[in-house]
């Protein structure tokens, strides 16, 4: 399965209870196929609430309470693993797959080394005694660019600067060389100067590595500068993806066309953005036919009854009636 | 639509404007509250958040303050306000010192970061729009909704309470509550940074519309400097609670002077993938407790000489502004 992709999800949905005692439950994810190979970062990009980290979750098993995969299937590395029972699961989660939290302060134990994080870490997935795992330590911090990492070991995290502590929860999700890594907004929390060092760094780790990585965020410029696939998410689907460069320079779904629109530029001219009317509804209120349709500005009869068809869009494809930009010859049969 | 900026800054000091700072510092004390405070050995050395920093902001132009977190913006809003003194310096705002009751006289309105925390949530929407004309007299029959409807909201939600409202409308309404009094001057505190992309657009839309039409003048926070590029005419770089430059917006953004702003503005990730270049040197912002000697930045800074270490450069006349750098 060396040639296969590393995370394949086929039309996972993720069902959350509805609002009020006796709300039906409905699709927070509803029906998201991606794919994502060895080396590639795919950036999943959304509003809140539009199912992002709902569905980095679901890769994981670590749903939130009420919420519950209701259907599609789960694959890494070659290996179904969305209805393996909780022990097998905790075995994958770490080894298999790292995970990076956007608060590097909540995902570190404040009462522990940083040193003693990562050797208990390492201790669980490799068999290593207390000091190789030690050693293995240090160079994970090497690893991730924290200068003096020997010295850093015997650090408790308050004493760390918010890009230090991202560092280190990223060498923590690399403990055992993980063959995905699921980076959940991991710069949100960040100054700009140090988010560029945490992309690098990370772009860096996927191409060394051949890692896989799944990166989430809301911001676009974010996702431009790192990823080298796109998913866009509306209101729980999956409404365009492709190549990123492909994605942004030609968007075909309209919401991506005016979420680029509406991001402002540094080097644009001040003046007014591009702004998508309305807000995105929450699960359960979602309009019939197209969910984008009430504030979408090319929106016709058929997107107010329909769901919107999966159609080839550049380089990629998108789910829309009436794609904003001429579509490429060749369509999906 | 932009209101040209006169050239006003003078090495020596702003003379004119409707906000008036100059050589505003305010100081932190870092230590322990409470009975740890006696017993704190050594005692810390207070924390300058804001150093020496003059500056002048003309009536209806949009002043925007950009900086890292810890670079000191948010506690020269809460200066501006009035929501906190000076340790030295002065600050003017329409001739007057915003301290205490000032503040709403002279027609100040802060607009917040998170939108949820900012409103009473126990309060209906009609209510919070109009409590800054309510807490100095009657209010008027129909503010409210004619606040709202200002704000592109419902008139008919004035009886709603906040959490009935998304983020960004939210945000609307402490848009109306800052826009009830009349306001001369309106400091928003990152009021987008809590907003997803397609919202923070329309919110920024609404903030320049107003701005135009009620000839507003703004103190614009944000870390953000796409946002402060579309928002401001002026553009003030805080670094470590030092003003490092200062120039018209499209000076600033199309030729930087400071190593700084070139470093912030190269780091900033671009939809066309050319930026998000991490020029700095390792490692990370220093603590700002014991304040390095010489130049703020020179410990990150790329190309410091050896008298960046040793000398503080002045904040001097450049270009169409004014810049803190010996290189510059």
């Amino acid at each position: 399965m060396s040639v296969g992709p590393v995370l394949s999800l086929r039309d996972v949905s993720v069902s959350v209870p509805g609002r009020g005692a006796r709300g039906a439950r409905a699709l927070a994810v509803d029906r998201v196929s991606v794919d994502i190979a060895a080396g590639e970062v795919l950036g999943i990009v959304g509003e809140s609430g539009a199912g992002k980290s709902l569905l980095a979750s679901a890769v994981t098993g670590l749903l939130p309470p009420r919420a519950g995969l209701s259907g599609g299937e789960v694959w890494i590395a070659g290996a179904r693993v969305d209805h393996l029972p909780e022990a097998r699961l905790r075995r994958l989660r770490g080894r298999v797959v790292g995970t990076v939290f956007q608060d590097p302060l909540g995902a570190l134990n404040p009462l522990m080394t940083i040193g003693a994080q990562l050797a208990e870490t390492i201790a669980v997935h490799l068999p290593l005694s207390r000091s190789a795992a030690r050693q293995r330590a240090a160079e994970a911090l090497a690893e991730v660019g924290i200068p003096a990492p020997a010295d850093r070991l015997g650090c408790y995290p308050h004493e760390l600067s918010g890009g230090m502590r991202q560092r280190v929860g990223i060498a923590l999700a690399l403990c055992a060389a993980p063959a995905l890594l699921i980076a959940d907004e991991p710069t949100t929390a960040l100054d700009v100067s140090v988010q560029a060092q945490i992309l690098a760094l990370l772009k860096r780790l996927c191409r060394d590595r051949g890692m896989a990585v799944m990166l989430i965020t809301h911001d676009m410029g974010v996702i431009a500068e790192t990823a080298d696939r796109i998913a866009v998410l509306y209101a729980g689907r999956l409404v365009e993806t492709g190549p990123v460069r492909d994605v942004l320079d030609t968007p075909c779904h309209p919401y991506t066309d005016g979420l680029v629109a509406a991001v402002p530029r540094i080097d644009g001219r001040p003046g007014r953005l591009a702004q998508i009317p309305g807000a995105m509804p929450p699960p359960g209120a979602r309009p019939a036919g197209c969910a984008f349709h009430p504030r979408c500005a090319l929106a016709r009869d058929r997107c107010r009854k329909d769901p919107a068809p999966e159609v080839a869009a550049a380089g990629g494809r998108a789910a829309c009636w009436f794609p904003c930009r001429s579509l490429p010859a060749r369509t999906d049969p | 639509m932009l209101v040209s900026v006169p050239v006003f800054a003078s090495a020596d000091g702003p003379m004119t404007g409707l906000v008036r700072l100059t050589g505003v510092t305010r100081h932190f004390d870092p230590s322990p509250r409470g009975p740890g405070r006696i017993l704190a050995r050594p005692r810390p050395a207070p924390l300058t958040a804001v150093a020496d920093v003059s500056l002048s902001i003309p009536e209806g132009t949009v002043y925007g303050l950009v900086g890292e977190s810890g670079s000191g913006k948010s506690t020269l809003g809460r200066l501006v306000a009035g929501l906190l003194a000076p340790s030295s310096g002065r600050i003017e705002v329409a001739g007057r010192d915003p301290q205490g009751a000032n503040a709403a006289a002279i027609g100040i309105q802060m607009i917040f970061q998170d939108p949820a925390a900012s409103l009473n949530p126990r309060w209906r929407v009609g209510d919070i729009v109009t409590e800054p004309v309510a807490a100095r007299g009657r209010v008027p029959r129909g503010l409210a909704e004619r606040l709202l409807v200002q704000v592109g909201l419902d008139p008919a939600d004035r009886g709603k309470f906040p959490r009935a409202f998304s983020g960004g409308q939210q945000q609307r309404i402490a848009i109306a509550r800052a826009l009830s009094a009349n306001p001369r001057l309106v400091i928003c505190d990152e009021p987008t940074s809590a907003l997803d992309v397609s919202v923070q657009a329309q919110v920024l839309n609404l903030i320049s519309d107003l701005r135009r039409d009620l000839g507003l003048t703004c103190l614009f926070i944000s870390h953000d400097l796409a946002v402060i590029r579309h928002m401001a005419d002026r553009v003030g770089v805080l670094y470590q609670g030092r003003l490092v430059e200062e120039a018209a917006a499209g000076t600033l953004f199309a030729a930087p002077r400071h190593p700084y702003t070139r470093m912030l503005l190269d780091a900033v990730p671009r939809l066309d993938g050319g930026g998000g270049r991490a020029g700095l040197r390792a490692g990370d912002i220093p603590d700002a407790v014991p304040a390095p000697t010489g130049c703020v930045f020179h410990p990150r800074c790329r190309v410091a000489v050896a008298r960046c270490a040793s000398e503080r450069p002045a904040l001097r006349a450049a270009a169409c502004g004014r810049v803190a750098c010996h290189l510059a």
